[in-house]
This record gives structure tokens, sequence and C-alpha cells, in this order.
């Protein structure tokens, strides 16, 4: 059954019920109590998202300060209800602009009632679309501080077609003086590597992200440097695929503007756009990876109260490219007394809380540069055998502007619309660190 | 640009009610805006704000729509609990459900569905009727997941206004999103229904797949597992609407992924062709990796779902354990299930590898998770022969750290290991000695213990050993004490010197006398008396080779496999469990008595014709109702739930056992067949004895015996199809037998579905093919049909079906028969196991089978009774019965005289299992 609900609770850390909503009555209204006594307030809580107690099963997740609880009584589509949440909770954001927390909630409780009628229908959900919604459900969250009379009267005639349309998520009628589009290239790079330096797993999770201001109904086509995508190319065309880096994905996925049966046969992203911002398509590569970054750390532990550490870090992009935001995290026992640190740029300090030496370097250059980071570690001297200390990896967290990890480029975007107009395109890239693990 | 609705939660407490209801009164919109959103407020937070109902519900007829949403919310949660005053808002609703502006009016329908009150419901039927057939869309969708609603309330009401027709027409609708919430709706209205309601045709296949390319995400799940139930024609059906499918792997949103998959999946077992297959696994590998960068909560409910489906098709990701390899910062729930699957996927191509890994993880802070990473290692080391080395290599190592759960973590699993390899990795002992003193968890210490006693014979001193856990037997638990006795016992075994002698007189002491426990009482007394009779049988009893065990990691069966997988993205395949397992069907019911039920029917606006069977659904509509409603129900009033069955269907089959067995033998003649329409060739009753067990007949059980009926012998069998294909075609043959039974006509057995059965009455005729030599009961029986190889098995001839009508005698003639025949026609003998309770009720019975009573006396000395009997059988054999016993008590004396006393052991049968 794709039912993802029975009721839906948000709660604060504390228990306390924020608000709910119950869409059938197959679960009792004091169930969240249940999920107080047997999971909240348990070891238990985070160690499984999917608890059954009694007769009702409770999928929860915390996002910020908040707990949302699911429960349903049948055998429910997790999947669905999970992923419901959290576009549910992408949707409050967009209403709030930006913050999702308990007071969020508590200051727009009468918006988020009203959302959560209208987004689920006895359990069922129903257009979540923010550009949709937003034409017919208005509060003060969302209402222009100049309007001075509410608007919700008479909501634009059309707006039931275009909840329910083939193209839910795009109003008619937009107007833009200036035709833009932006589009982000984000990728983070995840990577884990042995104390001896081999990658144990190295993959590219990337994203493009859209910004749309264009007028009318336009369609739009992607063209990346993808080998699929520019060896269909070559055969409409007949010709061979012109020389150059053609890069392999591993899968893609989508948002729903974008036609799937044509990208099938195809393999043209071609879509509608949503007007604003959205998440056009997601991308996962695994080989060809070029690493920003190569860690080599040597940590001895001299004795039981001294230690030393020396992480050198080399940056493996183009010279005229940087990095920003570069952080190495070494961890450290937790009886560390103090460090002394030696670093060629940055600054390095010792963190008790994280148990771990943080070195900063604000502005890392490209081109093989090599800094270092090292330090002498002093100990706590105990008594107790303590139980050996389980080093954790060393992890790594930047932003590379301009550089895509696996070369991924905009080949072309193509706008079309009936009215002829030319658009301006704006493409950035920018590569992150996702999970930059690093062995010692 | 955020709200400020927190004000409303702080409200004076004093008077604030009262505040309340004067604000919601007031001639100001804005003042009575703010008033219901503090009347939410307070809902909200908990508190009781039921008694403002009224004030309320007067808000309701506004044309602020932002408030009238306020309203409706008020009146889901508090409509239950003042069903009286709901009818307030009656006349609210239905005007709105014909307002001009389609959100208002798909708003009146959807809120009425939530509203559980009868009265609310009864008046939601013609606005629902008019937006089932709205123009606009929006209130179309709407209107179709409120016939669902409805039809949790009250099923026959949906039922006899037409809704799921209308319904079914949705399918065919133009607006994608209409269609995807209709069959939603038929969906789940059929999951609740034993009736078939909704079932995917040809016709509407091509809707589905055509509505699944346009409408919203989440209408594509409904779709896809809508679409996951259909069972595809053929492979080429099949292939069709995979092709359909797969371009949705490709979807940004978790659940479209998976429904997807589950249905891909669900076809694929249909197509023949092992490239298509092959080409479509291809496909959903680098999906399935892509759910594992969501959120964490999503990741778990794939890794659940992976486990599934690499138990089904390990080849998907068998090339792709490498994304399953733990982050340092993934939540335990996803480290815990990723390390599961790397145990399904290793294999001897990626071992070295998964190893490494394995031993990185065991030496992280989460002790769960390093428990079970070393397990991991000794599961590899199981399935995988040719990696056990490597895997015990580094099961040691990790036992050198020391540290002390992974050194017991270890112990256990390298038990395992040596029950899988005997005999070749016992080097290793030394080692694992060397931590004996740090073990303190019972299952690492008896796994310890176990070793030892297994390999005292290598173990120089394995007395001493055994010597140092025995000091503290008594404390042990219960699973310590049982290896220690054991392995005492084994080593005695092994090594009968001294020492371990002593050892097992005090082990055994111990466990016989000073233990309340038992399991270890028992073996150790079993022990002590193998070892003082025969220490050799000790040997072959203890000592005995050992099944070798095997790798546990693919442990779901295939049945339940097959039904999980028909469940992927629901919680049945989080759990594991097949959905009958955590979900109760039961929905609350309430019984309404009797007279209300009348009062309701003589008022006559209730229409009673719906059918009966479907009675028990509707009662969830009538909770909270009062017994005089204020208003007449419309028509099409349903039938109210009744709490008794009138007798109209057959009785339950076991009701028509109870009376008794006897007559049951006998044949179906009498009261014991069902009044109702019951055919002869189904005759109910005690289940007939197995002749060819489904084991020996490949699937095919038949059950039978010979009755009489009608002064007619017939031969009552039941077929059982358990096997996987239809059979058909039944044939039957006797062999020659002492009365020379045969068939009187041709088999007659329908087609027979896989699990299907049936029952028949094969009418007999007698004399045909007699076998000569001494009498015996055998009745050599040939079955054959179109499928399988010709079964042969015996039955037996039981002589009570063959009695004749004719078989009364006048007493005279009985006595003189008595006298005529000579005393060596005369055989007696003791039924033990018979007993007459009441010869009366036994006479009557008898009678039932042709024995007919002549006269009855009796025996002053001892009380006993004896009765004197006529019977017949075939082809004019009389018998003279006389029956002697104590009424009550066990064994009854039989005599009999006849010309054929040959035939006496048989008739000695019958009386037994007549009398029993």
């Amino acid at each position: 059954m794709p039912v993802a609900a029975s009721a839906i609770y948000f709660l604060n850390l504390r228990g306390d019920v924020l608000i709910n909503r119950l869409y059938r009555d197959d679960v009792g209204g004091n169930m969240v109590d249940a999920f107080r006594t047997h999971i909240m307030q348990t070891k238990d809580l985070g160690t499984c998202p999917v608890r059954q107690i009694g007769g009702c099963s409770f999928l929860y997740m915390r996002i910020s300060n908040v707990y949302i609880v699911t429960v349903v009584s049948s055998n429910a589509n997790a999947a669905c209800a999970f992923k419901f949440v959290v576009e549910a909770v992408a949707l409050f954001k967009s209403y709030f602009g930006g913050a999702f927390d308990e007071d969020a909630i508590r200051n727009n409780f009468v918006l988020i009632y009203e959302l959560l009628d209208e987004i689920m229908d006895f359990g069922y959900p129903q257009n979540l679309s923010p550009e949709i919604l937003k034409l017919y459900i208005t509060q003060e969250g969302v209402r222009s501080p100049f309007s001075t009379k509410p608007q919700d009267m008479r909501p634009p005639a059309n707006a039931t077609l275009q909840v329910t349309g083939a193209v839910g998520w795009r109003r008619e009628g937009l107007v833009y003086k200036k035709n833009e589009v932006f589009l982000d290239i984000v990728e983070s790079v995840n990577l884990l590597m042995s104390q001896k330096g081999n990658t144990l797993r190295c993959d590219v999770t990337g994203k493009i992200l859209m910004k749309c201001f264009l007028s009318g109904m336009p369609d739009l086509k992607l063209g990346l440097n993808d080998k699929i995508g520019l060896e269909k190319e070559a055969q409409a065309k007949a010709r061979p695929s012109r020389s150059g880096k053609t890069i392999e994905l591993d899968d893609v996925t989508f948002h729903q503007c974008v036609n799937l049966t044509r990208f099938n046969t195809e393999k043209t992203v071609s879509f509608v756009p949503p007007d604003g911002e959205f998440e056009l398509m997601k991308y996962r590569i695994t080989e060809g990876i070029n690493l920003p970054f190569r860690v080599l750390p040597s940590i001895k532990e001299l004795g039981r109260t001294r230690m030393e550490v020396n992480v050198k870090v080399k940056s493996l992009f183009g010279a005229k490219m940087f990095a920003l935001g570069v952080v190495v995290k070494v961890p450290v026992p937790k009886h560390t007394a103090k460090a002394n640190f030696q670093v060629t740029a940055g600054r390095a300090k010792y963190n008790a809380a994280l148990d771990c030496l943080v070195w900063k370097v604000r502005k890392f250059p490209g081109g093989q540069t090599e800094l270092t980071m090292s330090a002498e570690v002093e100990l706590i001297s105990t008594m107790v055998e303590k139980k050996s200390w389980t080093r954790p990896p060393i992890q790594m967290e930047f932003q590379v502007p301009m550089f895509t990890a696996s070369g991924l480029r905009v080949r072309f975007l193509k706008v079309w619309e009936k009215s002829g107009y030319s658009t301006v395109e704006w493409v950035r890239y920018i590569t992150r660190a996702g999970s930059y693990e690093i062995r010692c | 640009m955020s709200g400020h609705d927190s004000k409303y939660f702080t409200t004076t407490k004093k008077g604030e009610i009262h505040e309340l209801k004067e604000e919601l009164n007031s001639q100001y919109k804005d003042k009575k805006k703010d008033a219901v959103k503090k009347v939410i407020a307070a809902m909200t937070v908990g508190k009781d704000v039921s008694m403002l109902f009224t004030d309320v519900v007067n808000c309701m007829q506004t044309e602020n729509l932002e408030l009238k949403k306020l309203v409706y919310l008020y009146l889901i949660n508090y409509a239950k609990s003042h069903p009286d005053l709901a009818i307030l808002a009656v006349n609210t609703f239905v005007k709105d459900s014909q307002d001009p502006n389609p959100l208002i009016r798909a708003l009146a329908v959807r809120t009425m569905g939530c509203i559980r009150v009868d009265k609310i419901t009864e008046y939601l039927c013609d606005p629902l009727q008019r937006c089932l057939k709205d123009e606009d869309p929006y209130v179309r969708k709407t209107a179709a997941v409120c016939v669902a609603k409805l039809h949790d309330i009250n099923a026959e009401l949906v039922e006899d206004r037409g809704f799921l027709e209308a319904l079914k027409d949705m399918i065919s609708d133009s607006n994608p999103m209409v269609v995807a919430n209709a069959v939603a709706a038929l969906a789940e209205i059929q999951e609740g229904s034993s009736k078939l309601i909704f079932e995917i045709t040809n016709h509407t296949l091509f809707k589905l797949l055509a509505a699944l390319n346009e409408c919203t995400e989440w209408g594509q799940v409904f779709i896809l597992d809508a679409l996951s139930k259909y069972k595809a024609k053929d492979a080429r059906d099949a292939e069709n609407i995979v092709e359909r499918v797969t371009p949705r792997l490709q979807h940004a949103n978790c659940a479209v992924v998976l429904s997807a998959v589950k249905v891909i999946l669900q076809q694929m077992e249909l197509i023949t062709s092992v490239d298509v297959v092959r080409n479509l696994c291809k496909k959903m590998a680098p999906p399935l990796v892509t759910l594992l960068s969501a959120e964490p909560e999503i990741q778990y409910v794939a890794l659940r779902n992976i486990n599934l489906i690499v138990q089904r098709r390990p080849s998907i990701l068998a090339h792709e354990i490498k994304v399953f390899f733990c982050k340092y910062n993934d939540p335990i729930y996803v480290k815990m299930e990723k390390l599961e699957i790397m145990i399904k996927l290793a294999s001897d191509r990626n071992i070295d590898q998964v190893l490494l890994e394995f031993k990185e993880y065991a030496t992280e802070v989460d002790v769960d998770f390093v428990r079970k990473a070393v397990r991991a290692i000794g599961r590899c080391a199981i399935k995988l022969d040719r990696a056990a080395e490597r895997c015990i290599n580094v099961l040691l190592e990790l036992i050198k750290i020391k540290v002390n759960y992974v050194v017991q973590e270890a112990i256990i699993v390298i038990k395992d290991i040596f029950r899988r390899y005997p005999n070749m990795y016992e080097s290793i002992i030394a080692t694992l000695c060397e931590s004996l003193d740090t073990l303190d968890e019972p299952e690492a210490k008896a796994s310890m213990i176990w070793i030892i006693g297994e390999y005292a014979e290598r173990i120089d001193n394995a007395d001493e050993l055994l010597e140092s856990f025995l000091e503290s037997f008594p404390e042990e638990p219960a699973q310590v004490q049982l290896q220690l006795l054991t392995a005492a016992v084994k080593l005695f075994l092994k090594k009968p010197t001294e020492g371990p002698q002593q050892m097992i007189q005090v082990v055994l002491n111990n466990a016989t006398q000073e233990t309340d426990n038992p399991d270890l009482r028992d073996r150790a007394y079993v022990y002590w008396r193998l070892l003082s009779t025969d220490p050799e049988a000790a040997k072959d009893v203890v000592l005995a080779e050992k099944p070798t065990i095997s790798d546990d990691s693919n442990m779901l069966d295939q049945s339940l496999l097959d039904d999980l997988l028909a469940n992927i993205a629901t919680l049945a395949s989080v759990y594991h469990k097949p959905p009958d397992a955590f979900v109760s069907r039961t929905r609350p019911t309430q019984q309404r008595d009797e007279d209300e039920e009348y009062a309701e029917q003589d008022s006559g606006t209730g229409d009673t014709s719906a059918p009966l069977s479907e009675a028990g659904q509707v009662s969830g509509g009538y909770q909270g109702a009062s017994p005089s409603s204020p208003l007449p129900p419309p028509g099409g009033y349903g039938a109210p739930p009744r709490a008794t069955v009138p007798p109209s269907g057959p009785p339950p089959p076991a009701a028509a056992v109870v009376p008794d067995l006897l007559g049951d033998l006998m044949g179906l003649d009498n009261a014991l067949v069902p009044v109702g329409p019951v055919t002869p060739a189904t005759p109910a009753g005690p289940p007939l004895p197995v002749l060819l067990s489904a084991q020996d007949g490949q699937g095919l059980q038949i059950c039978g015996q010979l009755i009489r009926r009608d002064g007619q012998v017939f031969y009552s069998l039941r077929f059982e199809n358990n096997t996987q294909m239809p059979l058909d075609g039944f044939m039957i043959q006797f062999n020659k037998n002492l009365f020379g039974l045969a068939s009187a006509g041709p088999l007659q057995v329908p087609l027979l579905q896989p699990g299907g059965s049936a029952n028949t009455l094969l009418p007999m005729v007698l004399f045909q093919n007699v076998a000569p030599g001494p009498p015996r009961s055998v009745l050599q029986v040939a079955v054959k049909n179109n499928q399988q190889p010709v079964w042969y098995f015996e039955g037996k001839v039981q002589l009570q079906a063959l009695f004749l009508e004719d078989g009364q005698m006048e007493r005279s003639t009985f006595l003189e028969t008595w006298k005529s025949l000579p005393d060596s026609h005369e055989v007696s003998k003791d039924l033990p196991n018979a007993i007459i309770t009441n010869s009366e009720a036994t006479l009557e019975r008898l009678l039932k089978t042709n024995l007919f009573f002549i006269a009855r006396r009796t025996l002053k000395d001892t009380n006993q009774e004896v009765l004197y009997l006529s019977g017949k059988v075939p082809p004019n054999v009389p018998f003279l019965v006389e029956l002697t016993f104590l009424v009550g008590y066990p064994s009854v004396k039989c005599a009999v005289k006849t010309p054929s006393p040959e035939m006496a052991p048989l008739f000695f049968e019958a009386m037994e299992s007549l009398l029993r």
C-alpha cells in the first residue's frame, strides 16, 4: 500500500508535541506517548529509524532540533514516508525562508497546518511543489510586506489545474525583463584511503543546481560532456564525436521536470524548469576522478606520553586555481594534554572537544603545492592500562571553485520559448569535500 | 519573512476560555480569525478547547479561506467527541461542496471524509457523487481519495452508491493525478476486501502506463505499487511492462525508484531471455547504489531492501561491494546493514579487500559494531572455504590486540570455524588458550570450553584448563555449565586417567545434586548412566561425528523472500517480516444491540437487501451514533450490522462432525450430511485415511475409504494436488481382491489446479475379479493421470461398508441357524479397544451399518451384558454375532458363527472400529 502515514508528529527534543496531524484513525492519538517512552527516553534513540511498538510502526528522523515522527499501523511504504518528510521539510523551509527548527514551527503553525492538509490526503502524498502551492496557500510567512490586503480571497483561477497538471511545477504567465539562467555544478568528493595510500573507495556525487528567471513556458535542453550523451549525439549527426575528455556517469537521477522517457531513448536532458531555484539532477561517478588533495600522514607514538604527528597535504589541481576553507582534522587520544605545532601555512590548534588537532588553511594554492603541519603531542600519563587507542581516520574539508573532480563540463544549455527571447546563461563549478577520510 | 504565530501560544490563563468565546463572537473579522488561531494553538499544545465547539463552528461560514481551513481543522479534531454538534456544520459543508471555487469544493469533500461521524457521512454521499464528476481535476482527485475514506467508514454505502464503479471509471480520466489517486484508493479498498474489486486488465494496464509518464512523483509511486501486483500473461507482456517502467529508475525520488525496482523484479520472474534479465540487472545496480547517498534514514530503508534483492539476484550488485564500505560517520544502523550486505557479497574475488575493511571496523569505538565485524569475519570463513585460512589469520591478529570483547567474539566465531572445518586449524588453539582468563561472557566461555573438550586429546593440559573453570561451576550460567559437563565427559572418554576421572566425579555430583536446572541435571544423569553401564556406547554418543554447519547469511527461506520482494519499499521489507506478522487487520468494530437495529428497520428507511456477508464491515460507521436519530437517514442506507448469522448457508463442517464419529464411518446417509446444498460428490466429515501420501505421490495425495450409501458401495476418494502443475486425466484400477471389488464407472475427477483438491464417490461393483486364496482385507489400487507415473497403493476392505440391508433375521431363524452351524464355525475374540457405554445407542449405530439386533440378556454373576446381532455380507453369507461386555468398560468379547469362518478376522476388524 503506498500509504505513507497515519499520523505525523513534530516534537522538540524534550518530546513536546509542536504540531501534529492525524490522517487516519487507525492509530490512537496517544501514540506519541509510546514514542516518547519507548524510543526517546531510551538509549535506543538513534539505533534504528524504524521501530514497531504495539501495533504501530514509528518512522522518525531528526532535523535540526525537531523530531519528525510518522506513525502507521498498516504495511506502509517506508521509502515514501521518509521521502515525504524530507520533501515536506524542504517545502516548509522554502515558505519560512530558510530555517526549519522549533521556533520556525511555532511561528508558522497555522501555515504548517494548512500545508499538511494540502500535501497529504488520507496518508497519500499529494503535490509538494513549493512553486505551485505558493499560488494558493499564502500566509504572512510568504506574503509580500507591501500588500496591505489579504490576497487569499480568490486564488488564481487556474491554480487547481496547475496542481494536477502535467507540468505541476511551473505556473503560467511568468514575465521577466531579463531572462537569465544560473547553473551551479556542485560536486562532493568522497574518499577513503588506507594508511598505505591505497584508495579504498572514491566517488563523486554531484548535483546541478539551477536558478531560472525565464518568462513563459520555456523548453530547455542541457548538454554535458558525458560519454553516452555524446555518443548518441554523434550517432544522430552521423559523424565521429569530437575528441576531448568525456566522462562516464555511473548513475543519474533527475528532478521530476525532466522527461525520463525521452532521456531513456534519446539520452538528452530536456525539461520545462520550475521557476526559481531547484535541483535539476544528481549524478554519481566512480571512474577517472581527479582528487584535489593528497594527504600523507605519519603518526608515531613515542612511549606512553608522547606522540609525533606529521601531516603533509599536497594540492593536485591546476596552478591557477585555489582551494578555500581547507580544514584537516587529525584525531588524537582522549587523554591528550597539549600539542606544539609547526605549520608552513595556516593555523593549527588542539580541540579537546573533538579530540582532534585542527589545522585550518584559508586559501590553499593549486599546482602541486605542499603544505605541512607537524605537532608534538603530549599525553597525560595514566596509571590504568587504557584500552588501545583506535585511530579514527583523518578528515578533511575544503572547497575548490571552478574545479570538478569528475571533469564534468556543461557543453550547452539551449532555451526555446515561443516568444523567442534570448537568454543569458551563467555556469559555476565547485568541488567540496564529502567524506574525505584518510586512515592513519 | 518568518511568521509570528508563536504569539498565539501565549495567552493569559485566567478566564482564557471565556475570553476566547467573546473574541470568537466578535464582529471584527480579524479579531475572529485571531481567536480561532488561538483556539488552534491551544488545541496543538493539548488543551481541551472542545467547549468552544459551537462558537468555532459559527465562524465556518466565511469568505476567508484561511479562516475556513482553521475551522475545518478544528472540526476534524473534535467532531468525534461532539457528534451532535457536528451536525451543525453539515449545511455549510454541503453548501461549500457547491461553491464556485474548486479549492473550496475540494476542501469541503476532503474534510467531510475525515470526520467519522454517521450524520456527516450520510450527507457526504451526494456531494461526493457530484465531486467525482466535477469538471475540475483538483476536485476529482480529492473525491477519489474520499471514496477510500468513506469505504473505511462504511463499505456498503460505497458499494450501494456505485462509488466503486465511479472510481474505476476514473482510471480512464484525462488527468494523470486523478488516475493516480483513483488507483491508490482502489488498491486500498481491494486490500481490505475479500472480494475482487480492482484488478488490472490489459486495458487498465495501458492507461496506467500512460499516466505513469505524466503524474507527480507520488502518483508514480501509487501506480507502480499497483502495477507490482499485476500478473503478466507471458514473457512478452512482462518485457513490455519492464520497458515502460525502467526509465523511472532515473527519478530523483527514492520511493519512485524502489517501487520501480519492485515492479521490475516481479516481472523479471516471467522473463525467460537471459540477455534481457542480465541487461535489467545491469540497469538496476546504479540507481540502487545512488540510494546510498540519500538521507541516512532512507539509506537504511534502501539497505534493508538491497539485503533482500541480493539474496534473490546476487549478480545485480556483485561488483559493487565497495559502495557498502562503511563511512566513519555513518549512523550505526546504516553501518550494521552495510556489514550484513558485505557478508552476502563477499566472494573469493573480493575477500582480501573485505577482510581489510572488517579488520578496520573491529578497531572502531561502537562495541556492537565491532562485535558484528568480528562475527562477520567468521561468517566469511564459513562461507568461503578457500578464504577460511585468511579469515582465521585476521581473527588471530585481532586477538593479539587484546581488546576484551574482540577476543571473546573471536573465540565464539572460531568455534564455528572448527565445526565447519574439522581437523584443519587446531594449531591455533594454543593462541586461544592465552586469553583464557579474560573471558567473562557466557557465550565466549562456553565456546572456549567446547573447544577444549572437543580437542582434549591434543591439548596437553586440557584437564588443568577445565579445572580452572570448574572452580566457579555453581555460579556459572546454564550455558557454560552444560558445556563444562559435556567437555568433562569428553575429556574423560579421551583420556581415561585419574585426573579426569576425579574431575568427572565432581562435575557429575555438582550437576546432579547441586542444581535446580532440569536440563543440566538430566544431561548429567544420562552421562552418568552411560558411563557406568557402557563406556563404549558413551563414546559413540558423546564423541559422535557432528553434522557440518553451513553459512547462515542467506537465511530467509524462498517463500518468505518471494513475499518480501513483492513488498519492496514497504515496512515488511524493512522488518523482513511478512505483512500479516505485524499488521492487524481487525478494525475496531462496535456491536449495536438488536432492538436498536430493528427500530431502524421498522422505520422503513433502511435498505437491507445488501448481502449479509458484508455486514461485518459496516460497523465502523455507527460508532457514536445516538439511538434516536433526529434526521431521517437519506436513501441508500446500508444494512445494519447483525450479531447473529441466520442459518441460510450450510453450517460449518466442524459442527457436522460433532454428533458421533461412528455414523460417519458407516456412510453419510444420516443426519450428519449437511442439510445445505452439499452435493453427494463432496461428503463432509472426518478426514479420510491417507492412501497415498503427498511425499510418495510426488505431491499428489489420495485419501479414501469404502462407504455404503443406499445399498450401494462407493469408494469415497479425495485427491489433493500439491504439485506445481495442474493434473488431469485420472484413471483408477483395482487388483483382484476378496470381494472382487471393482469400479462400476469411470473415475470422475476434474482438472486439479496446483493446490486444488477434489472429492469424488466412485460407485463399486462386487465379484468382478475375485482373488483366490485365503481372505485378505487388502485392496490394491492403481491410479494414474496424464502428468505423473502410475501410483500403486493399498487400501483396506472395510467389512462395515459391505453389510447387506437384508441381513435381518427372525429370532427363531437366528436360533436355528446358530444351532445348524457346527461349533468349528464359531470364532471369538476379545476386542480390547472396543467399549460400549450405552447399549441402546450402540445398537442404533450398528443398525445403520446393517447389523440387526436379535436379543439381549444379562449375565447374573458377572453383571455382563450379552447382545445378539445378525448381519449378512455379499454374496449371501450370514454372520451371527454375540457381544459380551460390561457397560462402560473397555474390552468387548465378540463371538461370530458363520458359514465362512475364514472371514471372521475381517469381521472383528470392522467390529472394533465400529465400537471404538
